[in-house]
């Protein structure tokens, strides 16, 4: 009984702190900004294709290197998360603050558009995408320096546009009929990817009659690391204190000379560069497809809906409470408890699968939202709801 | 005439610690038109947050009327006939000033009947009325985002008066109007206050001149610091001090409107 | 006196308009039972029924977003259960010469007696009811325990997603009693006709026209008078409402449970047109399509919302037939499209620039006033460099 108890504290902390990893981005990014990101998942899944691709890259190294290519995954997964999130803010969402709706579908249509890019991508749309960028965003930057820009803008748009992306596809279905399979093969395709963990990172910590894997506590490590590393750098550094201040009051910061925008652009690279890092965790538990982010997305959320907005603390209070509570009720514990009163125990067992378990998580976030609507660590003042 | 409207009795409102309100006490009369001064964080518009129901309070109670409205919601101490104007302008953008004034005017405001029942003569009589007093029986038909501040303002003042409640709170009711914009809504003021009880709260002291007939009354960090006839308070040393922030000269009694302004 | 004059002037004009705007309405729902299918194949006939079925959840969502401004995504889980209704009352009608009293698939997992909350589907008017009312009220109870909280804005957005994955592994998970994640398909008979036959499936084009126009009505009437102003008013300013005297819950609650109605209605004659119905459909991505359809054809505009719907179904069904591998990106690509450069969707775009257009095309000049100055490039640029 007490083992089974242990049992599921430490595997629920361990569910929880991948839900942590992920919805860390998702909150600041929200607190900051309120910018419900609908392609966090799929930055989630950048980082796991991030860390496949480092894998096979360290898998021609030889040996030392396969075991060590976890750390530089890690920060690759970042780095490619954080430009593409970089890439999205300056792209799309800055058109779109004050807008939180808006926000929403616009970053569903770019979640859409990353799934199907990792299913397609191949070197003829890779080069493609480099020769369309480097057409326009050149050809409009030579624009840019006439000083009649601002009468000629949407003519120039107008004329750049179609005539770089038909050079980009010419160019692109020359090389194709050249090269033919080497270039129009897709490189992951739509099947899922595995990425074999290291070596010493197979195996387990044996605790009484149960193993908690090595991955798990790899997981659970890399998240406290996470979360002091996102904690000192909000509270001790001076970028920190912008990002803080923004927070609080948009207006009077950019009053105070703070840009706003680069530290909106800072935000949002570092928020997406977190969930490229839990796209790495999520590889080591298993297989991971175009569709990986999709099964972490509604989760992540109902972590920053209990936890609430603008503390770090909420989040992880969150995380945890629906880590474990998802693991107690879907493995059983739960109906094993109350085994002596037969209904409840009914009642129990009814919701021990991993999906009736979500189920049952579902209502209670929903009860628990009645007592506090506004989650666990709300904010107060006049502001709120001016 | 002495009976009270409003009675706030010891009331503290506290954010994590903050203390927006702090002891305070109030009453008013019915009828009365009270002007509320203060420096900005005195915890003015705190203080109306609560008379409306949007914040509960921490400590004291309010009784509007007799009645204690700490278990009321927002709606129903409308309904009660609390009125409240904002300090910026809030009305409907997207609907035209007809449009906004009926949805104020509307006597039954629950569900069903704002679904089924038809809007009766005297009320769409009522609206034509108050668009020629409001100054907007021209643009009554055009959104109300295309009109100007002061349009907006005025609207907003023609709901609440649609409304028609007991007790009228107005915050900041010429903040950006011209001169003779704000001369104009004084005088609308007043004409009010003779069917009306009002609290206007005001930063501009030539208009609290104008208006202020009765008492005026000061809060200072969420209390009151005095209350009295604005000639009275305009000279109150402790008054000119807040508004300052520093000890004053006594032999050299400084403008109240100085001290505003210099604010 | 004047005044009275000019009220009784006005009512007259809009009762005018009334009856123009039903003829239209009528003639072209006529023009779609009559002449639309001489000219469009059958299986582009059954496209059409579909989409017309797709276009009554659209009103729905246009009510609830374009009116109100709640975004839910979890109109999927209506429209399903609407679907799942019909089916349960069809895969009821077990003909005498089959081998068991339930149906099939019941027997493979092992089911030997119907469950109970199959048997009042044996009755078509309960089925009928069940249709409008199990996802009405459900939206409902729903919408109730969020708005009393006042949770808005992604909040809601985020909890109706949630209930949609919810709903979606619910369903998924229950094999014995809704058939798992296969769903219910192979319907054979409806009040003795079969479900498949040309016949049948012309009735339920007809019927969902039918059911389209009573939908725009009932939307029509909602959003036209005082009610339809306090729905602009609630996504407006909320707590301004509240302030006016109005509770924005109980608004809410109807308006939401309404439009969870109009998509049980949607899913109960897209279900009887496909002949399929299964938890697919409450996955989080069609909710999120629904939206979009609203989107493109113009949000709070109803007309636009069954424009949208149609338009941009015949247009999956187009591109993805031609370019199965990159649909995704089209439709990425559309929400982009349509959020960042037309907020205002088709209609909302004819409305402006249409305007222009015509009269560019006529030779009038346009006057510039107050509001069209603020569009004006120049005027922004000049603004912007100057700093307001």
């Amino acid at each position: 009984m007490f083992t089974g108890i242990l049992d599921g504290i430490f595997n629920g902390l361990s569910v929880g702190s991948v839900l942590l990893l992920a919805a860390l981005g998702l909150a600041i990014v929200f607190g900051l900004m309120g910018v419900i990101n609908m392609a966090h998942g799929e930055l989630m899944m950048l980082g796991a294709y991030t860390t496949f691709v480092v894998q096979n890259g360290f898998k021609q190294l030889g040996a030392p290197w396969t075991q060590f290519y976890i750390f530089f995954a890690v920060i690759a997964a970042f780095l490619v998360a954080a430009l593409v999130g970089l890439a999205l803010e300056r792209g799309v969402i800055r058109y779109l603050y004050g807008r939180p709706l808006e926000t929403l579908l616009a970053t569903w249509g770019v979640s859409l558009i990353l799934q199907q890019f990792v299913r397609s991508v191949n070197w003829v749309l890779v080069i493609g995408l480099i020769l369309f960028c480097l057409l326009f965003f050149g050809g409009l930057w030579i624009v840019k320096r006439r000083p009649d820009f601002e009468r000629i803008r949407n003519w120039a748009i107008a004329i750049l546009l179609p005539l770089s992306a038909a050079i980009s596809f010419a160019v692109g279905s020359v090389l194709s009929k050249t090269y033919k399979l080497a270039v129009t093969k897709p490189w992951f395709g739509a099947q899922n990817v595995d990425v074999t963990a290291p070596k010493w990172l197979l195996g387990g910590l044996p605790i009484g009659n149960y193993q908690l894997p090595y991955t798990r506590m790899f997981i659970m490590v890399l998240t406290v690391l996470c979360v002091l590393g996102i904690y000192f750098f909000l509270n001790k550094t001076p970028w920190g204190l912008r990002i803080r201040s923004v927070t609080q009051n948009r207006n009077m910061s950019a009053c105070l000379g703070i840009p706003t925008q680069k530290v909106d652009a800072l935000t949002f690279a570092l928020g997406s560069g977190l969930a490229g890092i839990a796209g790495c965790a999520v590889s080591l538990l298993g297989s991971v497809g175009p569709n990986t982010g999709q099964n972490y997305i509604v989760n992540t959320f109902m972590v920053v809906v209990v936890g609430g907005v603008g503390k770090l603390v909420g989040t992880i209070v969150g995380a945890m409470a629906i880590g474990i509570t998802d693991y107690i009720v879907g493995t059983g514990i739960l109906a094993q408890l109350f085994a002596p009163i037969p209904p409840l125990a009914n009642f129990f067992t009814f919701f021990a699968t991993t999906s009736m378990a979500k189920v049952m998580v579902f209502f209670l976030i929903v009860v628990f939202l009645q007592f506090r609507p506004a989650g666990l660590f709300p904010q107060k003042g006049r502001t709120v709801d001016a | 005439m002495s009976e009270k409207i409003l009675e706030i009795e010891n009331l503290t409102v506290s954010f994590d610690g903050f203390k927006a309100l702090n002891n305070l006490n109030f009453s008013l009369n019915t009828g009365e038109l009270r002007v509320i001064i203060g420096p900005n964080g005195a915890g003015k518009t705190t203080f109306l947050d609560i008379i409306t129901g949007k914040t509960k309070p921490t400590e004291g109670n309010v009784r509007f009327k007799g009645k204690n409205l700490r278990p009321y919601s927002e709606h129903q101490i409308a309904r009660m006939g609390v009125g409240r104007k904002f300090q910026t302008p809030r009305v409907y953008l997207n609907l035209t000033p007809r449009e906004n004034l009926e949805l104020a005017c509307n006597r039954f405001k629950n569900v069903f009947s704002t679904l089924f029942r038809k809007p009766p003569t005297a009320e769409r009589r009522t609206i034509g009325g108050l668009l020629e007093t409001i100054g907007l029986a021209r643009k009554a038909d055009m959104k109300a985002n295309l009109l100007s501040h002061g349009e907006k303002q005025w609207l907003e003042i023609g709901m609440l008066v649609a409304q028609s409640p007991d007790l009228l709170l107005v915050d900041e009711p010429v903040a950006g109007l011209t001169d003779e914009e704000t001369e104009l809504t004084g005088e609308l003021l007043v004409s009010l206050s003779k069917s009306h009880s009002i609290i206007v709260i005001e930063h501009d002291m030539e208009f609290v001149r104008q208006i202020a007939q009765g008492q005026v009354t000061v809060l200072h960090q969420g209390s009151v610091l005095c209350e009295g006839h604005f000639d009275e308070v305009q000279s109150d040393p402790r008054v000119i001090e807040v508004y300052l922030g520093h000890e004053v000269d006594h032999d050299q009694p400084i403008d109240l409107q100085q001290a505003a302004l210099q604010e | 006196m004047a005044a009275e004059i000019a009220v009784e002037r006005r009512i007259d004009s809009s009762k005018r308009r009334l009856i123009v705007e039903a003829a239209i309405v009528l003639a072209i729902a006529l023009f779609f039972i009559l002449v639309v299918p001489l000219l469009l194949s059958d299986f582009r006939l059954n496209l059409m029924g579909r989409f017309l079925a797709l276009a009554i959840v659209a009103l729905g969502i246009d009510l609830i977003w374009g009116f109100t401004g709640l975004l839910s995504l979890g109109h999927g889980i209506f429209f399903t259960l609407g679907g799942y209704a019909i089916a349960m009352y069809i895969k009821l009608q077990i003909p005498e010469s089959a081998s068991s009293r339930l149906p099939e698939f019941m027997s493979l997992y092992g089911v030997t007696e119907l469950p109970w909350f199959w048997k009042p589907f044996y009755s078509f008017p309960f089925t009928a009811l069940a249709v409008v009312l199990i996802p009405g009220i459900l939206a409902g109870l729903l919408g109730y325990v969020i708005f009393r909280n006042r949770i808005r804005g992604v909040y809601f957005s985020i909890l109706t997603q949630a209930a949609t994955i919810i709903f979606f592994n619910f369903f998924n998970g229950q094999q014995k009693l809704f058939n798992g994640t296969n769903g219910l398909t192979d319907f054979q008979t409806i009040f003795g006709a079969k479900v498949n036959s040309p016949g049948t499936q012309y009735t339920f084009y007809i019927l969902t026209i039918i059911v389209l126009v009573f939908a725009y009505a009932l939307c029509r009437w909602l959003t036209s008078g005082r009610f339809g102003r306090l729905l602009v008013a609630i996504r407006d300013d909320e707590s301004r409402v509240r302030f006016t005297g109005y509770d924005p819950t109980g608004f809410k609650v109807l308006v939401f449970a309404i439009s969870g109605a109009l998509a049980g209605l949607s899913g109960a004659f897209f279900t009887l047109q496909t002949g399929i119905i299964s938890p697919n459909s409450m996955n989080i991505a069609f909710s999120i399509e629904m939206v979009i359809w609203v989107a493109v054809g113009g949000r709070a505009s109803l007309v636009g919302a069954i424009l949208g719907a149609l338009v941009v179904n015949f247009a999956k069904s187009l591109l993805s037939e031609k370019f199965p591998d990159i649909w995704l990106f089209f439709q990425g690509g559309l929400f982009l499209l349509v959020v960042m450069f037309l907020p205002d969707g088709i209609i909302g775009w004819l409305r402006t620039r249409g305007k222009d257009l015509f009269r560019a095309a006529t030779g009038r000049k346009r006057i510039m006033t107050y509001p069209s100055l603020e569009e004006d490039p120049e005027v922004e640029y000049e603004r912007k460099n100057l700093g307001d």
